[in-house]
């Protein structure tokens, strides 16, 4: 007769043998037993759906720990300063800030600082008052800036380890499926990509999202999974939706940012890589705009197509995939409202976390098939190094991004950036912070001309033979002294602001305080 | 290209863009006020920029003016190419300015250093513009001038130009009488360049040599009209080439397809090859290598 009653002596000895526990009606707590609610209803009652307060209770979030925060709502972000203005109100202290990025509109941090709510700050980049503030010595912890894969590695790899992220989404449903957008819902504003919280929510012990449009489940298609969600936090506004993603950014007419664009298109032409199926990444300065106009002009007169274009993607990328001259855009971060609503409607446009962007450390992140970045630069030396972070003044006032991430990786990376800015020589002797290491920078685009790394001698060879105006490095810094003359040092301190990490883990520079004169 | 002489920082750099001409103006572009400090800036502009193979032009304020001869002697003094007399109605105006040039070059010690070229800006001056192009061996070139010519002609500028159909063609006329340069007044819409395109057209086919700019986003667009094809340019490196040969051979006359090359050819070719290298589009070592 085989019935279960004959075979449970069976049963009980294979679960002996096996370790797994006998099967017994509810006797397991994480299993959630039958409940006869209607579901939209019960969606409503989610566990996970508390308030901001409580999810920080809940979290386990206790002095001196690690919270996370992306930089995906750019100006328009509300969510950092929300969150910390709660955890001043509940009493934290020695907190460790880590945000994949701060700008002008964390400026309240300041007061956190100090008042001893946050202690410790990791982050890409500082500016405004801010950075300026912890120029002067504002904190007592110097500031750990890493590029965005260094960070993605760094929490990947444990280094950097978040304990609660915090992480702001336009759309999440009460089960904490979040995404940068909606696929047809009206949300109250829209980010795209959310690639740089992706690490987060993989990798923090706690998550928690925070949206001020929580919609039916499931939120399809989500960029961040329920699974990696602990809370979900609904809140009037999440940020200023025009600041979040700003209409298509407008053509340059600077007459000098179209001669830096024209030359530097002229480098990504006769480089030696654009050829069918390139690849290619650029940033969001005028001159990087206007030259995606003057390549295209080329990609379509030589007939040639793009396989991928990566990084940041704007309106301008977004045309191109459009009009079938790039296959695919891969995006971490959608820098204007055109390119966060092409992530809903181009099926070819994929978002990526930063591990995948720009990770040193992982085999397949995109950078490692990218053939060539157009970088700015704050300033560059004559061993090709190049400052993004701290300004001519000594001041904190840019950020890491993925300079050094993708210059390392693509295959032919180029800076443009003017000789001067005003009376601000921009070729010097040697940076005033290292960001970028010379060995990764193949070219560098400037108005009076363009110095191609000795590492490269091909490149240059190419480029005299397309008639561009190839000069030594130490002439362009000659010409920029000549005209402004030799600045004073700056007055720096002893004390150390500033580490900046190398994107493998290492310390690469330090920034020391600035003194006022 | 048009440089306001009161704004430095244009001065610094506006080589990089490459025209073939800078133009540091000294005249309307600069309030009364600033003539002063503007004139010093002009000057020292040309000492210290380094504005390597660019044609360097001053315009200076009318001699009749408190400023105008001040400007001569600092344009002078400061090595200018040219200087650009505005609003040139005599030939007599030109004889006037080339004695001031000629005496602050004697002190000097660089006599015939300075070129003059005559802005053509009212309905006398283009009456006069023969009399005014040969009135010194230093003319290079006139220019029309074509706001103050309008108003002087009581008519305003349109798109078509129709009004400055006769000052354009007798400048021309004029410039080739006395063999030197025809140059065409600026055109202001920065944001037509479609009816920018259409100007350059008209005035390459009148026969101009250049025209005015006033944003270094006109150059390249100048360079595209004025610039000449690839098959013109293979047919003029040929022609030269052919007279190198034949002048090797010490005769005078080649053929290049079947034609006879004469010496007119010759000299079209040389402007064609000139303005491929002024263009950008080949350079020294193409032609000469």
């Amino acid at each position: 007769m085989n019935k279960i009653a004959n075979r449970v002596k069976q049963i009980e000895a294979m679960a002996q043998k096996t370790g797994f526990p006998v099967y017994s009606e509810g006797k397991n707590p994480l299993v959630r037993g039958k409940i006869a609610t209607p579901r939209k209803e019960l969606q409503q009652a989610s566990p996970k759906l508390v308030s901001l307060e409580e999810a920080i209770r809940q979290s386990g979030l206790k002095d001196g720990m690690t919270i996370s925060f992306h930089h995906h709502f750019r100006s328009g972000d509300k969510v950092i300063n929300m969150v910390v203005d709660k955890l001043a109100e509940m009493g934290f202290k020695h907190l460790h800030l880590a945000a994949s990025s701060l700008i002008d509109v964390h400026e309240p941090l300041i007061a956190h600082i100090r008042n001893g709510i946050i202690s410790r700050i990791s982050t890409s980049g500082l500016r405004g008052a801010l950075g300026a503030a912890i120029s002067h010595g504002l904190m007592d912890e110097p500031v750990i800036f890493r590029s965005h894969g260094g960070r993605a590695a760094a929490i990947a790899n444990g280094e950097l380890h978040i304990d609660v992220a915090f992480l702001g989404a336009p759309s999440c449903d009460s089960l904490g499926n979040a995404c940068g957008y909606a696929q047809g819902e009206n949300v109250k504003s829209i980010c795209g990509s959310l690639g740089y919280a992706k690490v987060d929510a993989q990798y923090a012990d706690k998550v928690v999202i925070i949206t001020d449009s929580l919609m039916p489940y499931p939120n399809t298609p989500n960029s961040i999974s329920e699974r990696d969600v602990d809370f979900v936090v609904e809140v009037d506004s999440i940020g200023d939706a025009a600041k979040i993603s700003s209409g298509a950014i407008r053509d340059s007419k600077n007459p000098r940012d179209l001669l830096l664009a024209q030359t530097a298109a002229k480098v990504v032409i006769n480089g030696g890589y654009f050829q069918n199926g390139f690849s290619i990444q650029t940033g969001t300065g005028g001159a990087s705009l206007a030259v995606v106009k003057f390549i295209r002009e080329k990609m379509i007169e030589k007939n040639i197509k793009a396989s991928f274009a990566l990084g940041g993607i704007t309106t301008h990328m977004v045309k191109l995939h459009e009009e079938g001259l790039i296959e695919r855009l891969i995006d971490v971060q959608s820098f204007d409202r055109g390119a966060a609503e092409s992530l809903i409607n181009n099926r070819m446009h994929k978002e990526v976390s930063a591990n995948e962007y720009a990770s040193a450390l992982e085999i397949g992140s995109a950078v490692h098939w990218l053939d060539m970045v157009i970088l700015s630069a704050l300033e560059v030396d004559v061993n090709f190094n190049a400052n993004v972070l701290v300004g001519s003044d000594g001041v904190i006032r840019g950020a890491i991004g993925g300079h050094p991430d993708t210059a390392a990786d693509a295959a032919l990376s180029i800076i443009v950036c003017p000789l001067l800015r005003g009376r601000i020589p921009c070729v010097v002797d040697e940076v005033t912070t290292l960001i970028t290491p010379g060995t990764s920078v193949d070219v560098i685009v400037t108005d009076y001309g363009v110095a191609v790394n000795p590492n490269r001698p091909e490149i240059a060879e190419r480029l005299k033979v397309a008639h561009v105006n190839v000069v030594q490095i130490h002439d362009l810094k000659e010409k920029a002294r000549k005209i402004i003359g030799d600045a004073d040092p700056l007055p720096f301190g002893e004390r150390t602001v500033g580490i900046v990490m190398s994107r493998d883990g290492s310390v690469m520079d330090i920034v020391r305080n600035i003194k006022d004169k | 290209m048009f440089i306001p002489g009161n704004n430095p920082g244009m001065m610094q750099d506006a080589h990089v863009y490459a025209p073939d001409s800078i133009m540091l103006d000294l005249e309307d572009s600069v309030t009364l006020e600033e003539k002063d400090a503007a004139r010093l800036l002009v000057y020292n502009a040309l000492q210290s920029v380094d504005y390597g193979e660019i044609e360097m032009v001053v315009r200076i304020n009318p001699l009749g003016s408190p400023y105008g001869h001040k400007d001569v002697q600092a344009a002078v003094k400061a090595g200018a190419h040219v200087i650009r007399m505005p609003k040139t109605e005599t030939a007599e105006e030109v004889v006037e300015l080339e004695k001031a040039i000629e005496q602050i070059e004697t002190s000097l010690g660089c006599v015939g250093r300075t070129k003059i070229m005559a802005a053509i800006e009212s309905a006398q001056g283009v009456m006069n513009a023969f009399a005014i192009a040969t009135a010194s061996k230093r003319m290079m070139g006139i220019a029309l001038g074509a706001e103050d010519y309008c108003a002087n002609l009581k008519t305003s500028r349109s798109k078509e130009g129709a009004e400055l159909l006769y000052a354009r063609q007798t400048i021309v006329v004029a410039a080739r009488a006395a063999g030197i340069d025809a140059l065409d007044t600026v055109y202001s819409d920065l944001n037509d360049m479609d009816s920018f395109r259409a100007e350059l057209r008209l005035i390459k086919q009148l026969g101009f040599d250049g025209k005015s700019i006033i944003n270094p986003r006109q150059i390249e667009i100048v360079n595209e009209i004025f610039a000449p094809t690839q098959k013109e340019i293979e047919k003029a490196c040929a022609i030269l080439a052919g007279i190198k040969e034949a002048q090797k051979r010490g005769s005078g006359v080649i053929a290049v397809d079947g034609k006879m090359v004469d010496r007119p050819v010759v000299m079209r070719a040389q402007r064609c090859i000139d303005l491929a290298i002024a263009s950008g589009i080949i350079t020294k070592e193409d032609v000469y290598e």
